[in-house]
């Protein structure tokens, strides 16, 4: 099949406005760190550094929770909920005006294609802001009681996959129900939180209601334990959750963790091919395979393997792996070194433990991070490619004859994230959705969102859940 | 129990006692170590040797739990529903056992006693009647801005280890496993320390009303001893911490932390800080301790021609 040729078609940069370098967001205005120390964040594609960001110490920290602290107890809490609402309707408003800034902004910071940046993370974090600004003042018919309360003040930790929507995730649902935040973004993707703080100035929103300290592992771990914080939102892996987990066990800090995946994506031998194939490429390769939810575990029942297989192989040959700028690029770059050096191990263990190794003929840009799509074949449950997040772009792929099987398989890990089905058969997908051990399941779909839809894990993949009348739980005392 | 030492004068005959064992996967064992410790009544006054549970035990019967949990999760909500009323149904006939074993127990009139075995009894079905209802109430279906049909509903998290209230032995106990069951998680309850006897007498109500052996075991024993390997299980899914509070040589802390080694859904005990205090079971309970064991799952499917 001729391979069509794209002339380059990158989005422009000069939307864009970097600093060289940022304070912490502290009570309404950027602060230097008392720390004195900061991180440079780069662009994964090129290496280049974006900007220095501040790197919070624990006094910082202290500094934000305490700013948070005063906005909960003298202003946030006290303000009516249709209030709250207003400014929440507003930020999504501004997030919506200045689109095209954020997703230029996150594609250069994180590597995602601006098709997808552009897409889903801006207008997600937008429709995530604009949902849960309608819940603020209708808090009582969210069946939580007559009189659901705020906790107080809420300490969140992000992940650098998808750094505008988890901020959005986070921050919405939090104020809506009269919390205030403290938010730290991962150390390899502060820029868009940076943004957004911005937008809360031009929002008016009062001064500590949001608070945005900028660092790495230590920053967060000084945010969740801090005596002040009464509620802890982590989105991570399950081993940082673990410890989170463990350092708040006796407090009475409520809690929530939305962690790592091993996600199945079923293939049954009635499903729409194409369709599924289609799928199981969202399913992977999206993001570049940098999603909890990801569906790293193809399934796939025996008899249609071969051909599943092929279909697969001749898709992803198809696939566009370069500038995230581009605005036909399919697959960016990988979100860091350390992320790359963690991919690259696992991939070469698939082939050491046996598994059979393909990518599709690409060439990957000389400076930057990068990894070719790649599909194991001939994997079994105990080789560490299907047992271990990679959080990358590489699929394994199973087989299995009965619908039993494929559910003991689908199973058969600690996480419990998400799940796909492929099937013409109704009472085949109702079925097997019933038995599958996972938060969210995907029939004849994947990699669907929507802030209307609640999503979290079973198991080792975390509790509580974010989106839906279900994620004003995790934010409400009752 | 020994009853009233005059009725038996009385009667002129000598009453047959009652053995305190375990209940696990449906049957009554001993536990495996073979010890058993003394239970008293409130005035320090011998009531029963209890069964004194053991790590093996504990294991065991997480074990029961799990082999069980396929089937009650699979039941459909109305047969859990009935198999819950009719629990609620045997506890009513053994009315007089409970209110004598609470009473001796606890120290309570048995005017109070009284009072307290039926509003357990009512406490049960109560949540009996939730069984094919809390679907309703915690699920959704969710407008998603797309063509996509997208549902969540609640799910049982799965094998539920449940530290039982160390002073309400019946009415505490009910609140908390009946909660845990009926949206078809399995239980392994450590019952009171000090007043076990209602656990086990529950545990005979049990296995006489259609529900499976193993999806509720009951252990009795120490438990600064058997908690902590509940807690640290890893294939329990759940732990509630209830009974922690006022439970001799007991961390809470200890155990939410272990817990966190499969990330345990964890109910704390009430109180404020490091505190745990034992909270009054009698007003009617919110939708709380249901929700504590439930997974929401959320489906999506395209809508299309």
């Amino acid at each position: 099949m001729p391979k069509f040729q794209y002339a380059p078609a990158p989005e422009s940069r000069a939307v864009v406005d970097l600093k060289p370098s940022y304070g912490l967001f502290v009570d309404g205005g950027f602060v230097d760190p008392q720390s004195g120390t900061s991180i440079k964040s780069t662009s994964p594609a090129t290496e280049e550094v974006l900007a220095e960001v501040a790197e919070a110490g624990a006094e910082d920290v202290d500094r934000a929770v305490r700013a948070a602290r005063r906005a909960y107890d003298r202003t946030w809490s006290r303000l009516s909920g249709a209030e709250r609402g207003k400014y929440l309707f507003r930020i999504a408003r501004l997030i919506q005006e200045r689109s095209r800034e954020l997703a230029v902004l996150e594609s250069l910071d994180n590597g995602k294609p601006i098709k997808e940046s552009r897409d889903v993370d801006v207008p997600q974090a937008a429709a995530w802001f604009f949902y849960y600004a309608g819940w603020a003042d209708k808090l009582e018919h969210a069946g939580l009681g007559p009189n659901p309360r705020p906790l107080g003040v809420a300490g969140q930790v992000i992940p650098w996959n998808f750094p505008l929507l988890m901020l959005a995730w986070k921050i919405a649902p939090a104020l809506a129900c009269g919390n205030t935040v403290v938010l730290k973004p991962a150390e390899t993707t502060p820029l868009s939180a940076l943004l957004f703080a911005e937008i809360c100035q031009q929002a008016d929103l009062p001064p500590g209601v949001v608070n945005i300290v900028t660092g790495a592992g230590a920053t967060g771990q000084a945010l969740v334990e801090h005596p002040d914080v009464d509620k802890v939102a982590f989105t991570g892996s399950t081993a940082v959750g673990k410890q989170i987990a463990r350092s708040l066990a006796g407090t009475r800090k409520r809690v929530t963790l939305e962690l790592g995946g091993k996600g199945a994506n079923i293939v049954y031998d009635d499903a729409p091919v194409d369709q599924a194939v289609e799928g199981i490429v969202n399913g992977i390769f999206f993001n570049q395979g940098h999603v909890c939810c990801a569906g790293s575990r193809l399934l796939v029942q025996e008899n249609v393997a071969e051909d599943v297989v092929d279909r697969l192989k001749r898709r992803l040959a198809t696939l566009r792996v370069g500038d995230p700028l581009d605005k036909n690029t399919d697959v960016g770059a990988i979100n860091s070194a350390a992320q790359l050096a963690r991919i690259t191990e696992l991939a070469q263990a698939g082939e050491d433990e046996g598994a059979t190794r393909w990518s599709p003929a690409c060439e990957l840009p000389s400076t930057g991070y990068w990894f070719a799509p790649t599909v194991f074949t001939g994997v079994s449950n105990t080789h560490r490619i299907a047992r271990e997040e990679v959080f990358g772009p590489v699929l394994s792929v199973l087989t299995f004859r009965t619908p039993d099987e494929a559910v003991a398989k689908a199973n058969n890990t600690p996480y419990g994230l998400s799940a796909g089905v492929w099937s013409d058969k109704g009472s085949r997908i109702l079925w097997t959705a019933d038995r599958l051990r996972a938060g969210v399941v995907w029939a004849n779909t994947f990699n669907r969102f929507d802030p209307t839809s609640p999503f979290g894990g079973y198991k080792e993949s975390g509790f509580g859940r974010e989106g839906g009348r279900h994620g004003l739980e995790a934010y409400c005392a009752h | 129990m020994p009853t009233d030492a005059s009725a038996a004068e009385r009667s002129g005959r000598l009453e047959v006692r009652k053995t305190y064992k375990l209940y696990v996967g449906g049957a009554f064992p001993r536990s495996e170590s073979a010890r058993s410790y003394e239970v008293t009544d409130a005035g320090g006054g011998f009531l029963a040797n209890a069964a004194m549970a053991s790590r093996k035990d504990a294991r065991d019967a997480v074990v029961a739990a799990r082999k069980a949990f396929a089937g009650w999760s699979g039941a459909t909500a109305y047969n859990r529903g009935q198999v819950l009323y009719r629990v609620a149904e045997v506890l009513e006939g053994r009315r007089a056992q409970f209110v004598d074993e609470v009473s001796r127990g606890e120290g309570l009139t048995r005017d109070r006693a009284e009072q307290t075995v039926d509003a357990a009894v009512d406490r049960w079905v109560w949540y009996a009647g939730w069984a094919d209802k809390v679907a309703q109430v915690l699920g959704s279906l969710n407008p998603v801005a797309g063509p996509y049909f997208d549902i969540s509903a609640p799910e049982p998290t799965g094998v539920v280890a449940v530290l039982a209230p160390q002073r309400s032995s019946l009415m505490g106990l009910v609140s908390v496993v009946a909660p845990a069951i009926v949206t078809g998680n399995t239980v392994v309850v450590l019952a009171s320390e000090r007043r076990p006897l209602p656990a086990v007498t529950l545990g005979e109500v049990l296995a006489t009303s259609d529900v499976p052996g193993g999806v509720v075991n009951v252990l009795t024993g120490r438990t600064a001893e058997v908690a902590p390997w509940l807690a640290s299980h890893m294939d329990v899914n759940a732990l509630d911490l209830s009974g922690a509070a006022v439970a001799e040589g007991v961390s809470w802390s200890a155990l939410e932390a272990a817990a966190a080694e499969n990330l345990k859904r964890v109910v704390r005990p009430a109180g404020t800080g490091g505190d745990a205090v034992e909270p009054d079971w009698w007003p009617t309970p919110g939708l709380e301790r249901v929700r504590a064991f439930v997974e929401t799952k959320t489906m999506w499917h395209p809508k299309g021609t």
